[in-house]
C-alpha cells in the first residue's frame, strides 16, 4: 500500500487520508451521464419488438401511463435520495440508506444496490463486446460477405447461424481469440474510464458519447424514412406500410378498450418503462449523490428520463421494426424474432443491412451506436461498487478499481464460458435484471416516501429545483407508485416464475447444473456484498444523519 | 398505415419531442448556480456610508 508522510514524520497509509469529495462539473454533464446510463440495448432492441408484438400503437397507452405513474416518480425518488445521502457525505447505497432510516439493518439493504449493477455488468459487457465486434466487422466488410455467400433469401438464416457460432450457442467453452481480445479491450476501457474518475471519466465520456449516439441514430432514421419503396421490391412493400406494422393498433377481436383490458399488455409496458429508465439499479442513487446540496434534481431527473424516452420512442420506434419489416416482410418477423432482443438485433438487422443500399455503412453505424449505448450504461454499473469500496473501506481509487476488476472478471468468465444456449447470461438477466431490481425499487420507494416521510421528501426534493413538481405527484409517490410496483411484481411472479421453473425443469441435466451453478454464484455474490457491508458497518454507524445547518422536519 | 396508426405515432413522438425540447430549453435557460452568486464585494451592505 502506498504511504504518505504525516506531519509528525511518521508514515501513514495513504488510504487513511481523507478523500476529496467528487462532484459533477455541470448540470448537462450529470443529465448526459444519467441518460447514458438509461439508454441501452433495451431501448433499441427490446422496446420496438415488444410494442409491435403487443398491440402496436395501443401498447403506447399503458406505456405512457406507466411512465407517468411509475417511471418519472421513482426517478425523482432516486434523485432525491441520492442527493440527500450525498449532502450527508455518502455516495454508496448503505450510507445513503442509513441516513434515511436510523436502524442498524438499513445499510444491509444497500447490498442490493451494490450487487445488482455488478451482476448485470458481468453479462452486459459481453454483449457490448459483440456490438463492437459487429461494428468492426462491418467496417472491414466481413459481415457483408456472410450474406453474399448465403445468397438472396438466405440472409436471415445465415446471420442466425453466424451469431450462433460467434457466441458458441451449441456448446460451452470460450469463443475465438479475436472475440476474446475485443472483450478484453471493452472490459479494460470501462475500467480505464472509471479509474479516471467521475468528471474526467464518466462525465467527459458521456458528454461526447451521447451526442454521437443520437447523431448516429438520426442518420439511420433519416435513411429509413427516406427509403420510400425500395428497388428491387422488398417483402415489406414501402416505408408507409412498414411504419404501420409498428404503429397501427392491432386489435385482436375487439376495440381499443377491450385490448386495454388485457393485463399482460400493462405488465409488459410497465416492465419496459421500469427497465428502460434504469430505476431500481442503484445507479441513479449513486450518480445523484455527487450533486451539490442545492443542485436541481427535478428538472435534471425529468430531462434525463425524457432523453431516454426520445431514444426509445422517437428513434428506436421509428427505426428497428419498420426497417426490419420493410426488408424482411411479416413472414420473418414472428413473435420469436420480435420477442428476442438478440434475434432482432443480431439476426434480423444484419439481414436488413445486407439488402439495404449502402448497407455496410449503415450496419457499421447501427452497431457502433449500440456499442455506445451499451458502454454508457456499463460504465454506470461500476460506479456504485467503486463508491462503496472507497467509502466503506477508505480505499484509494486504484485499489477499488483493481478489486472490482477482479470480481467482475470472474463473473464475465462464467458468462463467457457457459455459452450453451446463453444459459448463464439468461439466468443472470432473469434473476437480477428482473427480480432484484423490483425489490430494490420497492425498498427505495418505501424508504423515501414512508420512512423518511413524504413531507421531508418534498422539502428535500424541491431544494434548488428549477421546476415545480405538480402536487398530485406526492400522492402518487406515496401511494400509487409503491402499489403499482407491488401489483406488477406479484403479477409478474405469478406468470413468469412458474414458467421459468418449468423451463429449468425441462433442461438436460448438464444445462440444469449450469443454471443452478449460476444461481449459487449470484447468491454468493449477494452474501459477499452483505459481508462487505457488515465489515465496513462502523463507517455508517458513526456517520452524521442530518445535513449541518438544516432544520430537521419532524 | 391507418389513421389510428398515424394518430398513435404522431401523439407518441410529438409528446416526447415536445417534452424534451421544453426540458432542454429550461436546462439551458436556467443560469448556472455560480451566476446567481455574488462575490462579497458585489454586495452593497450600506455600512460604508455610515463611516462618512
Amino acid at each position: 500500500m502506498a504511504h504518505t508522510e504525516s506531519s509528525a514524520g511518521r508514515a501513514v497509509p495513504r488510504a487513511a487520508a481523507p478523500r476529496q469529495r467528487e462532484n459533477w462539473s455541470s448540470k448537462l454533464g450529470v443529465i448526459m451521464a444519467v441518460a447514458g446510463s438509461a439508454v441501452g440495448l433495451g431501448n433499441f432492441l427490446r422496446f420496438p419488438g415488444l410494442a409491435s408484438a403487443n398491440g402496436g400503437g395501443v401498447f403506447m397507452i399503458p406505456y405512457f401511463v406507466s411512465l407517468l405513474l411509475l417511471g418519472i416518480p421513482i426517478c425523482w425518488v432516486e434523485w432525491g435520495l441520492g442527493r440527500y445521502g450525498g449532502s450527508c457525505g455518502y455516495n454508496s447505497a448503505p450510507g445513503i440508506f442509513s441516513t434515511l432510516w436510523r436502524h442498524p439493518a438499513s445499510k444491509y439493504f444497500g447490498a442490493f444496490a451494490i450487487m445488482i449493477p455488478i451482476a448485470i455488468y458481468m453479462y452486459y459487457v459481453y454483449i457490448e463486446s459483440w456490438c463492437l465486434t459487429y461494428a468492426v466487422d462491418y467496417a472491414r466488410g466481413s459481415l457483408m460477405d456472410v450474406a453474399r455467400q448465403a445468397g438472396p433469401g438466405g440472409e436471415m438464416t445465415a446471420y442466425r447461424n453466424y451469431f450462433a457460432a460467434f457466441v458458441g450457442v451449441d456448446k460451452d467453452g470460450f469463443p475465438e481469440w479475436e472475440n476474446l481480445v475485443i472483450l478484453i479491450v471493452v472490459f479494460v476501457l470501462n475500467f480505464y474510464l472509471i479509474f479516471r474518475g467521475l468528471t474526467r471519466g464518466i462525465e467527459s465520456f458521456n458528454k461526447y458519447a451521447m451526442p454521437v449516439l443520437i447523431l448516429c441514430a438520426l442518420v439511420i432514421l433519416a435513411r429509413v424514412l427516406t427509403l420510400g419503396t425500395p428497388q428491387p421490391p422488398q417483402p415489406g412493400g414501402d416505408i408507409n406500410r412498414a411504419l404501420g406494422f409498428m404503429w397501427n393498433p392491432r386489435l385482436e377481436g375487439g376495440g381499443i378498450w377491450s385490448e386495454l383490458r388485457n393485463p399482460e399488455i400493462w405488465l409488459l409496458a410497465s416492465g419496459q418503462i421500469f427497465f428502460s429508465l434504469s430505476v431500481g439499479f442503484g445507479i441513479i442513487l449513486n450518480y445523484a449523490s455527487y450533486l451539490r446540496r442545492n443542485d436541481d434534481v427535478v428538472l435534471s431527473g425529468l430531462t434525463a428520463s425524457v432523453t431516454n424516452e426520445f431514444c426509445e420512442v422517437c428513434l428506436a420506434g421509428l427505426i428497428t421494426v419498420p426497417v426490419a419489416f420493410l426488408f424482411l416482410g411479416p413472414a420473418n418477423l414472428g413473435k420469436d424474432v420480435l420477442g428476442s432482443s438478440f434475434a432482432l438485433g443480431f439476426h434480423a438487422m444484419p439481414a436488413v443491412f445486407a439488402r439495404m443500399p449502402a448497407g455496410q455503412l449503415f450496419g457499421f453505424l447501427w452497431f457502433f451506436m449500440l456499442f455506445l449505448a451499451a458502454i454508457t450504461s456499463s460504465l454506470s454499473m461500476l460506479q456504485p461498487a467503486i463508491a462503496f469500496l472507497e467509502e466503506g473501506f477508505n480505499l484509494p481509487r486504484r485499489a477499488s478499481v483493481a478489486i472490482l476488476g477482479f470480481i467482475t472478471a470472474i463473473g464475465v468468465l462464467i458468462v463467457v464460458f457457459f455459452s450453451k444456449n446463453l444459459l448463464a447470461l439468461d439466468t443472470i438477466d432473469f434473476w437480477v435484471s428482473t427480480v432484484c431490481i423490483f425489490v430494490l425499487a420497492m425498498i427505495q420507494t418505501i424508504l423515501f416516501a414512508w420512512i423518511f416521510g413524504i413531507r421531508r421528501a418534498r422539502v428535500e426534493t424541491m431544494k434548488g429545483a428549477d421546476l415545480k413538481i405538480p402536487g398530485v405527484y406526492w400522492f402518487i409517490m406515496k401511494y400509487v407508485s409503491p402499489l403499482y410496483l407491488l401489483v406488477i411484481f406479484v403479477a409478474w411472479c405469478r406468470i413468469s416464475i412458474p414458467k421459468k421453473l418449468a423451463e429449468i425443469g425441462g433442461l438436460t441435466p448438464g444445462d440444469r447444473h449450469t443454471v443452478v451453478f449460476v444461481i449459487c454464484f449470484l447468491a454468493a455474490l449477494l452474501l459477499f456484498c452483505v459481508m462487505l457491508v457488515y465489515l465496513s458497518r462502523r463507517r455508517w454507524d458513526g456517520g452524521r444523519h442530518e445535513i449541518p445547518g438544516e432544520e430537521v422536519i419532524p | 398505415m391507418t389513421v389510428y396508426g398515424w394518430i398513435f405515432m404522431l401523439a407518441s413522438v410529438g409528446s416526447v419531442v415536445g417534452l424534451m425540447v421544453f426540458c432542454f430549453w429550461r436546462v439551458f435557460r436556467t443560469p448556472r448556480l455560480e451566476e446567481h452568486m455574488h462575490a462579497p464585494l458585489d454586495i452593497d451592505t450600506h455600512d460604508a456610508d455610515q463611516g462618512r
